[in-house]
């Protein structure tokens, strides 16, 4: 369970990216944040695993406070947050094996981590992952040998390599065309589904939200403004999250069809 | 007669009033006139003239006829000596790459974030490099002795600030997102660099360790005079005696043996990146 108690976040120039924010996720949840680009998104997801510090409240992960978190119990918290992103954010001169190992460094040592020596549960739980996101032959291929989208299957690979209990999304899809974009998301859902991983996506496709999620945040400019399970997410309801009624290029298309 | 302007005359009339002035060529010519006298000062100053050099030129020539033919037997001498150079920078340049690492990974400013760490580093290195190479052969020297060590030491010094200032600048070019992704999964601070940073920059560091190697070869063929050991020795031995047949040969050696590292470390470079 994920628990954000009052949590502000204010830029040193002075604008307020996130403004008193309460939300409480439950395990297993599919969530989906939207809203327009500069209302939040980013920034509440990095604030879950801190890679942004927040500057008011406190945030929650599973009764811990990763807020107060020093830096060992801080690792440890993060190696239960899976996080997956835009520009997908792997090694691309490493293997793509070597990039879903990664996953696992928080759980042995240094020595042993940076010698390469995991041990063969590891390698089993690697390959395992990349099966999952059907693309364990390309187990020794360097990573920028591979197209976006299987680019970014390897990041769930490695998210799921890492055993986390928790995923956090930052626009998976954004840089994907429509089929791809399709894949990755059914990835994402199974694995919520099965595995039962908290999963916390910030989209910006207002037909994507309603399919994959179970329930919609909507933020706008730091703050939430629309939050409810999928069905009472109207259109009209989706046009007050942005602000204005709604455009074209908020509908990826093509999935209705 | 005159015609009334056309419609383009008249645009065309209208855009001449909006052209910008043409800028001043003053800075131009200021810096011309600046690069002029620092050049006719120093001649100057150091009383060089050109007449200098038609009255040098004919001694130019007559030791021209003495260094040929070069004195090919005498490679047979110099051939352990020869040796001993790229020993020399082999190990020189082994031992300066590997404390280089240290040195540029805390120069890096996006993997040390901390100011009071990463300028201090820089100024050192800074230090490092602005000492020449026979310089620091020479401090050695004094140290050390005359010999093979002194001139690996120094070799070993120069490259730890070559090496270093390239292979941090790489470091600090290198692609963020991995990084961000290591601080997510939990990796402590060795990870964070093993699993993120070394790979990015290992074929970069490669590189710039061959090139120092290049580098180190032909520094090393000079080391010699000031005792350091080397082929540069010889340098200074067949010039004292006027042997200039055999410094001829001595320089063609060393052409052709740094011609054929640079050759082959250049391919490699290539291979690499």
């Amino acid at each position: 369970m994920i628990e954000l108690r009052n949590v502000s976040k204010l830029y040193p120039n002075g604008t307020k990216g996130l403004n008193a924010i309460n939300l409480r996720i439950e395990k297993g949840e599919f969530v989906a944040i939207v809203g327009l680009s500069g209302a939040g998104k980013s920034t509440l997801l990095r604030s879950i695993n801190r890679l942004h510090d927040i500057s008011e409240g406190e945030i929650w992960i599973d009764g811990q406070s990763i807020t107060a978190a020093k830096s060992a119990q801080l690792r440890l918290l993060r190696r239960n947050i899976g996080m997956i992103f835009q520009s997908f954010n792997l090694v691309k001169r490493s293997s793509v094996l070597r990039n879903v190992l990664a996953g696992r460094v928080g759980y042995h040592s240094t020595l042993r981590t940076i010698m390469g020596l995991f041990p063969k549960k590891d390698m089993d739980l690697a390959f395992r992952a990349l099966d999952r996101v059907n693309i364990i032959e390309k187990a020794y291929a360097r990573a920028d040998e591979l197209s976006g989208g299987q680019q970014q299957r390897v990041a769930i690979a490695r998210v799921l390599a890492q055993e986390a209990n928790i995923i956090l999304a930052d626009e998976p899809v954004a840089s994907l065309d429509p089929l791809t974009t399709k894949q990755v998301m059914d990835d994402l859902k199974t694995i919520n589904q099965e595995l039962g991983i908290t999963t916390i996506v910030n989209l910006h496709f207002v037909d994507l939200a309603r399919e994959y999620a179970t329930r919609i945040i909507g933020l706008r400019a730091g703050e939430v403004v629309f939050d409810g399970p999928v069905e009472e997410a109207t259109d009209e309801c989706f046009s007050e999250i942005y602000g204005r009624p709604l455009q074209a290029d908020e509908w990826l298309g093509e999935m209705t069809s | 007669m005159t015609a009334a302007p056309t419609p383009v005359q008249q645009a065309n009339r209208h855009s001449d009033n909006k052209r910008p002035q043409t800028p001043s060529r003053l800075k131009h010519y200021l810096t011309a006139m600046l690069l002029i006298l620092l050049v006719w000062g120093s001649a100057w100053k150091t009383e060089s003239t050109l007449g200098e050099l038609v009255q040098g030129a004919p001694n130019m020539l007559d030791l021209l006829k003495e260094m040929f033919p070069p004195s090919w037997t005498y490679m047979d001498n110099i051939a352990p000596a020869m040796l001993d150079t790229i020993r020399m920078a082999v190990v020189g340049t082994t031992i300066g790459a590997v404390l280089a690492i240290p040195f540029a990974v805390l120069c890096a400013s996006n993997v040390v974030r901390n100011v009071w760490v990463f300028y201090p580093v820089r100024m050192v290195l800074n230090l490092i490099r602005t000492i020449p190479d026979l310089l620091l052969a020479s401090l050695f020297v004094a140290v050390f002795g005359l010999g093979l060590v002194s001139g690996i030491l120094a070799l070993s010094v120069f490259s730890i600030g070559l090496v270093a200032k390239l292979t941090y600048e790489a470091i600090e070019s290198i692609d963020n997102g991995p990084l961000e992704a290591m601080t997510a999964v939990g990796a402590n601070r060795m990870q964070w660099i093993a699993f993120g940073v070394v790979p990015q920059v290992i074929a970069n560091y490669i590189s710039y360790v061959l090139y120092t190697f290049e580098v180190n070869v032909r520094a090393a063929a000079i080391l010699g005079l000031v005792g350091a050991g080397g082929i540069g020795h010889y340098y200074e031995v067949t010039l004292g005696f006027l042997q200039y047949d055999r410094t001829n040969a001595i320089i063609i050696f060393t052409l052709v043996v740094v011609l054929l590292i640079d050759f082959i470390s250049t391919k490699v470079r290539e291979r690499l990146l």
